[in-house]
């Protein structure tokens, strides 16, 4: 029972995480890269619709704000769902390249060459 | 396949370039410009939970809102992807760019000359947390009635921030702007480096 009060409305956006707001994962940033594991492994439950989406859309890799963007769900509301997504093992995730006080010399000269490309 | 294979992947490595600045500047205008897909938007959703009392004065009546941000990519190889990200205009927001500038490289602050004041809390916000930037200076209808240095001396910028004029709508113009910001970086780069083992490209 329960959930009555929202009979007649549309599903809204937290209805799709359990009504959970905050991921169990501090570690997708907007630009972290997600990739589905293919093959999923031996283990794996067959995923919820909107996870099923989220696995299609990432079976090459991409950044989390460009998944919520194609989806076009709230970021906080994708991170939830990859938060389930990486703990079912069903994909992995790349961190952004870190940015420190003494920037790294190598990836500056990079990304001013590729902009010289342009 | 064993599983680590699968791990690596070809995820590129990733970092970010904020475009930041009043609102109405022309952010978007700028990210479209360079980026190579359609500026995507996307919405962070922000509820009273973890922000003070203060930080939701103007938006009393709501106890969550939704905060969009437009942002490009550009691919600078096969294993480095470059975003950019336009911070939300209204200042209210503010506290949004905290997140955001966690891990940029660094960031163009957008002015427009007829209301310079509306980027005012761009520069503050990346002065304090001493972020790089360059100011770049929209010139709507091509036009740019102030020079560079009238404008820095109005802006009471410090002399190793550069200030450009630039044509938002122009792909060759935003490319200049960003490209000023890496040499920016790379300099000062070389500089706490102690003169060196690499140097810039540049002369």
């Amino acid at each position: 029972m329960g959930g009555g009060d929202t009979a007649g409305r549309l599903v809204r956006p937290f209805a799709l995480t359990g009504g959970r707001t905050r991921p169990s994962r501090a570690d997708f940033t907007l630009i972290t890269t997600v990739t589905a594991v293919d093959p999923p492994p031996t283990w794996a439950t067959r995923p919820q619709p909107e996870h099923q989406r989220i696995l299609r859309r990432c079976a090459e890799p991409i950044a989390v704000a460009e998944l919520a963007a194609l989806l076009d769900l709230p970021v906080s509301v994708v991170v939830i769902m990859l938060c389930d997504l990486l703990e079912a093992g069903r994909i992995t995730l790349r961190p952004p390249h870190p940015v420190s006080r003494n920037q790294d010399m190598n990836l500056l000269q990079k990304v001013r060459d590729g902009l010289g490309r342009l | 396949m064993a599983d680590s294979d699968t791990i690596t992947r070809s995820a590129p490595d990733t970092v970010k370039i904020l475009i930041a600045g009043g609102f109405g500047v022309g952010k978007t205008t700028m990210v479209g410009s360079v980026s190579e897909i359609a500026p995507l938007r996307t919405e962070e959703r922000l509820t009273s939970a973890g922000l003070g009392v203060d930080d939701l004065e103007g938006i009393e009546e709501k106890k969550a809102t939704t905060v969009a941000l437009d942002f490009g990519r550009i691919t600078i190889g096969e294993d480095l992807v470059l975003y950019l990200f336009g911070t939300p205009g209204q200042q209210r927001f503010w506290f949004m760019w905290n997140d955001l500038a966690l891990g940029a490289l660094g960031a163009v602050v957008l002015i427009d000359v007829r209301r310079p004041e509306t980027s005012f809390a761009a520069i503050d916000f990346f002065e304090r947390r001493d972020i790089p930037f360059v100011v770049a200076v929209n010139g709507f209808y091509g036009e740019h009635p102030y020079p560079p240095e009238e404008i820095r001396d109005a802006l009471a910028l410090p002399e190793h921030v550069q200030v450009l004029l630039c044509d938002a709508r122009e792909r060759g113009s935003c490319r200049d702007v960003l490209i000023a910001l890496l040499d920016q970086l790379i300099a000062s780069a070389v500089q706490s480096d102690g003169g060196g083992r690499l140097t810039p490209g540049g002369p």
